[in-house]
């Protein structure tokens, strides 16, 4: 009989699947449908950062450049497109009504080249800068505070370039997408349901990846890197693999986030946001494979709601969770299950209970 | 020749300010290890300080004098109260402080916006800064100097009280080799606390030189801690004289960059060119030799 244990989490992919895809838009409101379509393009960005820094150990807090390399590649091709052939942005107009379309704008009006770019833009970035980075073995606190200094960088760079990017008040007023009316309900929910889809297939990315080889070998190299270096493999190319396959799905999920929320500024990009975006991930338990997209829906769904209607009670909730979380649960809600099972199976076998030790815990081997 | 002093000049005192923000982190980061992002907080509590010391002692010309002590103190206790309460259970979890330590910045951030304006408060500066001095034909402004002398001063109390003091001995013994150290009579929890409190307590001076510049606000942290921790790292960590060096270099690079661009395109610059730096040193410029792995 097949066993059906490895076969669990893509069930529960199924599961997730269904819920999102056909419950959903069934019975959800469209301004709740729009909700959801933005709490999932935080869980894309979520599951990335999962791989990365779940199982690969590299603390992700620039996911913002990826995010926002994915957005304003989406938004410019959005606003080129609500601006019509030939014809200037809007906000360029009341700029400087003269002046031409700057080159790289220009070739966002081709379809093909915008969604391909999404793709291509962060792997090349991610590329260059992860080797960089990992080849002269920059890692931990170092890697963490060198990302978030470039999210701060783009973030700072967006807003002072007004008349190339729109500054501070960012692009917004899309019309189209892809020909489609955005105004449209039924256009709506269609990009609602790419995000999701594509949410799913990140998951079942990350699901095959995590049981592949090269999933065992990225643990490896987080929890003892030195002996994966002496067995023969290079770290720094594992690395890289995953650094740059969360660079891809934040920049998706920064694509996504657009045509659903309407407008992108570099506030949504910056540092705080980037930031944000871990907090999902810790909440929910940043080395399984559900707890970074259900964590990130989590926080979304703060933020949206009590981030509105409570502000400053919701900056304390989050700043508990982050505090809370990486004191008492270091590896989020998802491994509540885990401890409880621990817990009983100590309880029972309580008689012999220093013989048998504790179940193993997953934990970051930290020199 | 002329038209290079003036950013000279004022990029030294942008990286005394810098080296002010970072001195704090050279022994919470550089000595225990400790990635605490609350640092620019800690600063702005130095600032909301100069401001409350301002409304009680009205003569700005004596207050800030008063302040400099007084934000020691109280981001200091604030460091005491983050170390006693959170830090100390997170030795051994050095990327965990970091996440803990954005939770307080959050909290402490939310703090300052519900006590004061959201706009920010007014720290006069006192009359006696308001002059300039001539400096190689560029009219310095007094106050620039003052942040300078102000990191100077810090900069020698501390070297000095790390390498002189019997305490200061304490400490390098505890980093070099903790259960030695222990073992060898030093109250290591004692010497945790005393180094985080000063640390801590540094980012609340540099906070009363940043009050005299920019505006106070709730927001004011998270402009300096980026920089301070690129400046720590650039000069290697825990090593002072490369912090001095980076935080230097970098006050420079900017205000240079500033003038032959925009002020916030000169952000972007110093930050490519402090990741770029890193490429080829990647311990930062000055390290400890060792034949560990790293």
């Amino acid at each position: 009989m097949m066993k059906l244990k490895p076969w669990l989490p893509l069930i529960g992919i199924g599961v997730f699947a269904v819920l999102l895809l056909v419950v959903a838009p069934a019975v959800l409101s469209m301004h709740w449908i729009n909700n959801l379509g933005k709490y999932c393009c935080w869980a894309i960005a979520a599951v990335g950062i999962g791989l990365a820094w779940g199982r690969g150990g590299m603390l992700v807090l620039g996911q913002g450049v990826f995010f926002g390399l994915g957005a304003y590649a989406m938004a410019m091709h959005l606003t080129l497109e609500t601006a019509g052939p030939d014809r200037l942005p809007v906000f360029m107009i009341l700029y400087d009504p003269s002046a031409p379309l700057p080159a790289f704008w220009e070739p966002f009006r081709s379809d093909s080249f915008t969604l391909v770019a999404i793709v291509l833009l962060p792997v090349i970035v991610a590329s260059i800068l992860g080797y960089a980075l990992f080849k002269r073995r920059v890692k931990g606190a170092y890697f963490a505070i060198l990302t978030q200094a470039l999210a701060v960088a783009l973030a700072v760079l967006i807003s002072s370039t007004i008349r190339e990017t729109g500054g501070d008040t960012g692009l917004s007023d899309f019309k189209y997408f892809f020909g489609f009316v955005l105004d449209d309900d039924a256009n709506k929910i269609m990009v609602f349901m790419i995000a999701a889809a594509m949410l799913i297939v990140c998951l079942l990315v990350v699901w095959q990846l995590n049981r592949s080889r090269f999933g065992e070998l990225l643990i490896a190299t987080r929890d003892a890197e030195e002996r994966v270096r002496f067995l023969g493999y290079d770290p720094a190319n594992i690395k890289l693999v995953a650094f740059v396959v969360a660079a891809v799905m934040a920049s998706i999920a920064g694509a996504m986030f657009v045509p659903i929320v309407g407008i992108i500024t570099p506030a949504e990009i910056g540092a705080s946001a980037s930031i944000l975006m871990i907090a999902g991930v810790a909440l929910g338990g940043r080395a399984s494979l559900f707890g970074p997209a259900l964590g990130a829906m989590a926080i979304g769904w703060g933020q949206s709601s009590l981030g509105s209607s409570w502000p400053s009670g919701w900056i304390y909730i989050l700043g508990l969770v982050f505090i809370l979380v990486t004191l008492f649960l270091p590896m989020g809600l998802s491994s509540l299950s885990g401890r409880a099972k621990s817990l009983v199976w100590r309880s029972r076998a309580a008689p012999t209970a220093p013989a048998a030790a504790s179940a193993p815990v997953l934990e970051e081997l930290k020199k | 020749m002329d038209a290079l002093i003036p950013p000279l000049l004022n990029g030294t005192a942008l990286g005394a300010l810098l080296l002010l923000a970072a001195l704090g982190l050279t022994l919470t980061f550089g000595q225990m290890g400790v990635i605490n992002m609350a640092h620019g907080e800690f600063i702005m509590a130095g600032a909301f300080i100069a401001y409350l010391t301002q409304l009680v002692v009205t003569s700005s010309n004596t207050s800030i004098v008063l302040a400099l002590p007084l934000a020691f103190l109280g981001a200091g206790l604030l460091g005491l109260l983050l170390e006693v309460g959170i830090i100390q259970w997170m030795y051994r979890r050095p990327l965990d402080t970091l996440l803990v330590t954005v939770g307080v910045s959050l909290i402490l951030q939310q703090i300052a916006l519900q006590i004061f304006p959201a706009q920010g408060v007014p720290v006069e500066s006192p009359g006696w800064l308001d002059g300039r001095v001539d400096t190689l034909g560029y009219a310095w402004p007094l106050r620039q100097v003052f942040t300078m002398l102000l990191a100077a001063l810090c900069l020698a109390a501390l070297a000095a009280w790390l390498k002189y003091t019997s305490f200061g001995r304490r400490i390098r013994a505890t980093v070099q080799n903790r259960d030695l150290a222990e073992t060898s009579g030093i109250p290591t929890r004692t010497v945790d606390r005393i180094t985080f409190f000063v640390g801590s307590g540094l980012a609340g001076v540099a906070g009363v030189a940043a009050s005299l510049i920019g505006g106070t606000n709730s927001q004011m942290g998270t402009q300096y801690i980026i920089p301070a921790f690129l400046v720590v790292v650039a000069g290697g960590v825990g090593q002072i004289k490369g912090t001095v060096i980076a935080a230097w270099a970098v006050g420079i690079a900017l205000s240079f960059f500033a003038d032959w661009t925009t002020g916030s395109m000169a952000q972007v610059l110093a930050f490519v060119l402090v990741v770029i730096f890193l490429q080829f040193r990647p311990q930062g410029l000055f390290t400890v030799r060792t034949r560990g792995l790293t």
